[in-house]
């Protein structure tokens, strides 16, 4: 190595953090809270994507531990990924060693490549790289015609694949990772902090916003049981508040999904056809969410054509 | 005299361009009338109002499964239907032949739906006229979208078949029945899990359905109809015994099936 190229490898290690400050001088941190010791995460807001938002609305989280940092969802555009990144480095320095795909949906996931620059482990569930295959550049396409190419950014396929469970290490800190069956997709992650009793269920757990079905109905009942098993006293939503008391917080969700399996049940054993059952399914539950009118009748029928073969 | 009109419409598909999500009014009109040229040559199509209506939610709330319902009113004979998705890159969702114990009262499907697009329904009666519905429908990707099931799941079930009949008469001495057929229905635009690589197009080519020796109605069916096709129909007391189904994919497989008709319960 000559002189010139040893010169500019120091910088650009040493000043790697300021430089990133410059770069992205005009990509402001976003308020986060600290649900649990070293867990810090930023509320979603209760919309779906637009050039406003940036498609900000999904939750996010960083997890700190004694030598590495684990993001949670990097955020819903390149855009939202940088201020996640940015919302990290205001707290810590410590390098970001993991970055969690929960699953395929892209306001959880499009700002992973926002975190190349740290090299980390992209974690996704082992069905997710096809999904992406499938979907990815279809999202990117509707992604960036709301906000723009530029701040959409591309997706991220995973390196590091989860088919049953794994473990992430941070350092006097183990994020323990469990793939699931089908359930609100076919390739859902949640993460149990154990240190703090601390479950990450992602888009699993809705808490205000009304779930979006885009899996199995009873495959996803059958999670949540599972899920409520877990040691855990506390629940980060993919969706609604920071965080909320653990497993009473799934309730809501639990009834408005077990309401949907049963009268959509009742409709099939009576003949009712598709068309009626989104008219009328779930209307019990109008009030008690937001972007109701927006999701029901999808969940209707995407759970209609899976209950009617059962 | 079918086959012609399918090749015909899948030349079309390669010839015309790609319909775009921001085609407007005036392209989607071009596009019905090369489509209609293609498929009825210089036969004349005329307003269906009064003849044929046509039912399709204004915005689909799943692109790969929209429901259709086509009703053909009173006061005429009509012997088959052409449902038509426009912008689908292969237009012919599907024809349905009609025998003598098929009931016009309403029958209804699912399709897929891969941009904003017109549809159609095209009666053609037994003096052989033309007369057309038309519906707008906001939808899109329903071509390449994943199988919503498991795929290891459908594998396991494909080629099965139910058939309800309501218990009594829809009206008159018609009944109402749903027939449901598993089937994938891959149109190759899905990609595989493992592989990556497109999965080859197997879709239903032929739904028949009788009634001893009494056709209900014969569908010659296409890539965009949805992953287990369900179909609503009703027919009359015509022919006797078991109602008979014969679906037949694009890999020669055939499915046969016979269903009891229940006794009425009024």
């Amino acid at each position: 190595m000559d002189r010139r190229s040893a010169l500019r490898f120091c910088c650009a290690t040493a000043a790697l953090p300021f430089a990133c400050r410059t770069a992205h001088a005009g990509i402001a941190p976003f308020p986060m809270e600290e649900v649990a010791a070293g867990i810090h995460v930023r509320r979603g807001i209760d919309q779906d994507a637009s050039a406003a938002n940036d498609d900000a609305i999904a939750n996010l989280s960083f997890v700190i531990g004694a030598d590495a940092v684990a993001v949670i969802d990097p955020g819903g555009s390149r855009t939202d990924g940088q201020r996640l990144r940015a919302s990290i480095r205001a707290v810590t320095s410590l390098p970001i060693r993991y970055v969690v795909l929960s699953h395929v949906h892209p306001d959880h996931i499009f700002g992973a490549s926002a975190f190349l620059p740290d090299q980390p482990r992209f974690v996704g569930h082992a069905r997710l790289p096809h999904q992406l295959a499938e979907r990815g550049s279809y999202y990117r396409q509707r992604l960036a015609a709301i906000v723009s190419t530029e701040e959409a950014g591309d997706f991220v396929m995973p390196d590091l694949l989860v088919e049953n469970r794994a473990e992430l290490d941070l350092g006097g800190r183990k994020l323990s990772v469990t793939a699931h069956p089908t359930a609100h997709t076919d390739n859902d992650l949640s993460l149990l902090d154990e240190q703090t009793a601390t479950l990450f269920a992602a888009d699993l757990l809705f808490i205000g916003r009304v779930p979006s079905l885009d899996g199995s109905l009873p495959g996803w009942l059958g999670e949540i049981e599972r899920l409520k098993a877990l040691p855990a006293r506390l629940a980060v939503p993919g969706h609604g508040p920071v965080a909320a008391p653990w497993p009473a917080c799934v309730a809501d969700m639990q009834r408005y999904l077990a309401t949907l399996a049963r009268e959509i049940r009742a409709m099939i054993a009576r003949g009712a056809d598709i068309e009626t059952a989104v008219e009328t399914v779930g209307q019990s539950e109008r009030d008690r969410w937001t972007l109701f009118d927006d999701y029901n009748g999808h969940n209707v029928t995407v759970a209609f054509k899976e209950l009617e073969w059962e | 005299m079918i086959r012609p009109l399918l090749l015909a419409a899948a030349l079309l598909a390669l010839i015309l361009p790609q319909a775009r999500a921001d085609e407007d009014d005036t392209a989607r009109a071009e596009r019905w009338n090369d489509l209609k040229h293609a498929m009825f040559q210089d036969r004349k199509v005329q307003d269906g109002a009064g003849v044929i209506t046509l039912d399709a939610p204004a915005r689909a709330l799943d692109a790969a499964l929209v429901p259709i319902t086509v009703t053909l009113l009173p006061g005429r004979t009509v012997k088959t239907v052409y449902l038509l998705v426009d912008g689908n890159p292969s237009p012919l969702a599907g024809t349905f032949h009609f025998g003598p114990a098929f009931d016009p009262a309403s029958l209804s499907t699912r399709v897929r739906v891969d941009q904003y697009t017109l549809m159609h329904a095209v009666a053609e009666t037994e003096d052989g006229q033309l007369f057309a519905a038309e519906r707008f429908v906001k939808a899109a990707g329903g071509c390449s979208a994943p199988s919503g099931a498991d795929a290891v799941e459908a594998a396991k079930r494909l080629g099965q078949m139910r058939l309800r009949v309501d218990a009594g008469p829809s009206h008159g001495t018609a009944r109402a029945a749903e027939l449901l057929i598993s089937h994938p229905n891959n149109n190759g635009m899905q990609v595989d899990q493992i592989s990556h690589l497109f999965i080859p197009a197997r879709y239903i080519e032929d739904i028949k359905v009788t009634r001893g020796d009494a056709l209900v109605f014969d569908l010659e069916a296409d890539i965009s109809l949805s992953e287990d096709p369900a179909i609503r129909f009703h027919f009359l007391p015509v022919g006797e015994g078991p109602l008979d189904v014969v679906v037949t994919d694009s890999t020669r497989a055939v499915f046969h099936r016979s269903f009891e008709v229940p006794a009425k319960s009024s």
